[in-house]
């Protein structure tokens, strides 16, 4: 069978593995609803003040909680299934229109993370590896350490101590000046002064992950047979480096920056409340505050369905880069 | 014990990390001898910096002791870090030694399950977790270990699967032992040390998910955090930087010298994996 067609039936295979996935996913958020305190007709009788009993279990009847729970269930994956994620009362509208308003935010912020923590990740690793036990590497491997166990959230207010408070040079907080009403490229110019501090803030643990990943995978491929070859050939040691090693060494490294999407989404919660960033995680902070759990489970149910995809899509990626992968 | 400890010295950085965590166990042990007074009280000038009035590290908006919130701090997070991740290890042993020792089926199963709790992004499922069951010493401790045990789940189930067809687990078997004491008496025993150096990575994973958990709003009320002490501080970031910046120094050294314990006692309990390297 040609390459191409297995790669299909992988690919096809992997969506089929998905699906149980997202389903379980769906289900435990259903029964999560299920164990807070209180129903869509609790939050609803409070917010008018006053609501009779007999008038609660009308509520009740029209939005099918009289149901039993598996009718309910099964209503609950439909709605999932045709994005219906519920409605958001504090906001007073549907909960998968509040998101995708908030998506693009999100979704700069965590592509700028990947592009600064993946870029600096492979460069710092690339030298630490040729600089191996030296000062260079030192540094870096104490750096990695550092990062490792320092809170986010602790970080971005030190960088809006030092850069913004007392420096000076970047805003504190929000995503645009909105009252400058600034158009075409000035808004561009704007949106990215506004998104120096938070990326950095946020990519800094995945850099040192990076970083110490590259570093390892660089001296794994050093170790191997073909440079020997190599060496033996006569080529110089630069071109073993960046020709033969460093290609592949990155495949670990890349594989490593799909399974990161979780933790960088988790990440984003509090960066974006850190620094007032108006995507999903500081919603997700706003609907703690306003107690609005449907809001926190329809962010929560979209994050995870991200995952999923973005694995998916990453090891198909992979497939394609490395053609030794085994599609069978 | 005594091989054991010559081969954890040879690790300086793993000796300092200990160093400062018995520094930091101190500490809290005797947070009440010397600040007796409950550290939400209000003791002193509002917004005093380091070393004004009488505050070690200054006085937050309200006026209570920075200094009193860390050493008070310090036994919220040991405490919770240590308890997560117990409970954590006990799930993740139970999932990975059925599946490891069991296999087929019931492997099917259980890997199953662990795939869906990797896949879940666990910080925003622990925040959920919390913000259900209302924050709570409890609920926090439970949020933290639902989310952290897929890791020693899978590692205890690859020890599991290794091991049960060594010849001293054949020897049970033919000697009539049930499958339960084959799995904690003989088996369990044995894949110890690589539990012990991923439980203390986990501990300080667990501090840094409670100190962001308290920060957003979700520790337990009644109990001071350093990730309290941060998320109150925030606002006053202009005008009292010492409020937010001591704490989270606090986290900063309990974890690296966590960490650092943690490679030490890899170093020194899978000394084949150092000499490979």
């Amino acid at each position: 069978m040609p390459r191409s067609s297995k790669i299909f039936r992988y690919v096809s295979k992997r969506l089929l593995q998905g699906i149980p996935i997202i389903i379980a996913i769906i289900v435990i958020n259903f029964f999560l609803l299920n164990l807070a305190e209180g129903d869509a007709v609790d939050v609803l009788a409070g917010e008018a003040g006053s609501a009779t009993p007999e008038y609660m279990e009308q509520l009740r009847k029209k939005f099918g909680l009289d149901q039993p729970l598996p009718v309910q269930l099964a209503v609950y994956l439909k709605n999932v299934l045709v994005l219906d994620l519920g409605y958001s009362f504090r906001h007073e509208m549907a909960v998968q229109d509040l998101i995708f308003d908030r998506f693009a935010a999100t979704a700069l912020l965590m592509t700028s993370t990947i592009i600064l923590a993946v870029g600096f990740g492979i460069l710092l690793g690339l030298m630490a590896a040729m600089r191996l036990n030296t000062w260079k590497d030192a540094v870096i491997t104490v750096f990695a350490l550092i990062t490792y166990a320092t809170p986010l959230f602790w970080v971005g207010l030190m960088m809006i101590v030092v850069f913004s408070l007392y420096l000076g040079w970047f805003p504190t907080s929000g995503m645009e000046n909105v009252a400058a009403f600034y158009e075409g490229w000035d808004r561009v110019v704007d949106i990215a002064h506004h998104l120096v501090l938070p990326t950095i803030t946020l990519s800094l643990f995945y850099l040192a992950l990076y970083t110490r990943m590259m570093r390892a995978s660089m001296l794994e491929q050093y170790g191997q047979d073909y440079v020997v070859t190599a060496r033996a050939k006569g080529l110089t040691e630069r071109r073993i480096t960046f020709v033969h090693v460093l290609r592949n060494a990155l495949l670990p490294v890349v594989t490593m920056a799909g399974v990161q999407v979780g933790a960088l989404i988790g990440g984003s919660v509090i960066v974006e409340s850190v620094f007032a960033w108006p995507g999903l995680g500081m919603l997700a902070f706003e609907s703690l505050f306003a107690r609005d759990l449907n809001l926190l489970l329809g962010i929560f149910l979209l994050s995870s369905i991200l995952v999923v995809v973005v694995n998916l899509v990453v090891d198909i990626i992979y497939c394609f880069l490395d053609p030794r992968i085994d599609v069978e | 014990m005594a091989e054991f400890w010559t081969r954890y010295r040879r690790n300086r950085a793993a000796v300092l990390g200990l160093g400062i965590l018995f520094t930091i166990l101190f500490m809290a042990a005797t947070a009440h001898l010397f600040y007796p007074e409950d550290p939400f009280r209000l003791v002193g000038r509002p917004l005093s910096g380091p070393f004004e009035n009488g505050f070690l590290l200054g006085s937050d908006s309200l006026g209570r002791d920075v200094a009193s919130g860390i050493v008070h701090g310090a036994k919220t997070s040991l405490l919770i870090g240590l308890i997560a991740t117990l409970v954590s290890i006990f799930i993740g042993i139970f999932f990975g030694a059925f599946a490891g020792y069991f296999g087929g089926r019931v492997d099917d199963l259980l890997m199953r399950i662990t795939e869906i709790f990797q896949t879940i992004p666990s910080f925003i499922f622990a925040i959920l977790l919390v913000a259900i069951m209302k924050p709570s010493i409890f609920s926090i401790v439970i949020a933290i270990a639902v989310v952290s045990w897929p890791g020693v789940a899978r590692l205890v189930r690859g020890e599991f699967l290794s091991l049960k067809n060594r010849e001293f687990v054949q020897a049970c078997h033919t000697i009539g032992m049930s499958d339960l004491r084959v799995m904690l008496r003989e088996i369990l025993p044995n894949c110890l040390s690589p539990i012990i150096v991923i439980g203390s990575l986990m501990v300080a994973t667990a501090i840094l998910i409670e100190s962001g958990l308290a920060f957003l709003g979700l520790g337990d009320p009644n109990i001071m955090s350093w990730g309290f002490q941060i998320g109150a501080g925030r606002t006053m970031l202009r005008s009292a930087w010492w409020v937010c910046t001591f704490p989270g120094i606090a986290i900063l050294i309990t974890v690296l010298a966590i960490n650092l314990i943690g490679e030490g006692l890899n170093d020194a309990l899978n000394p084949r994996l150092k000499e490979r390297q």
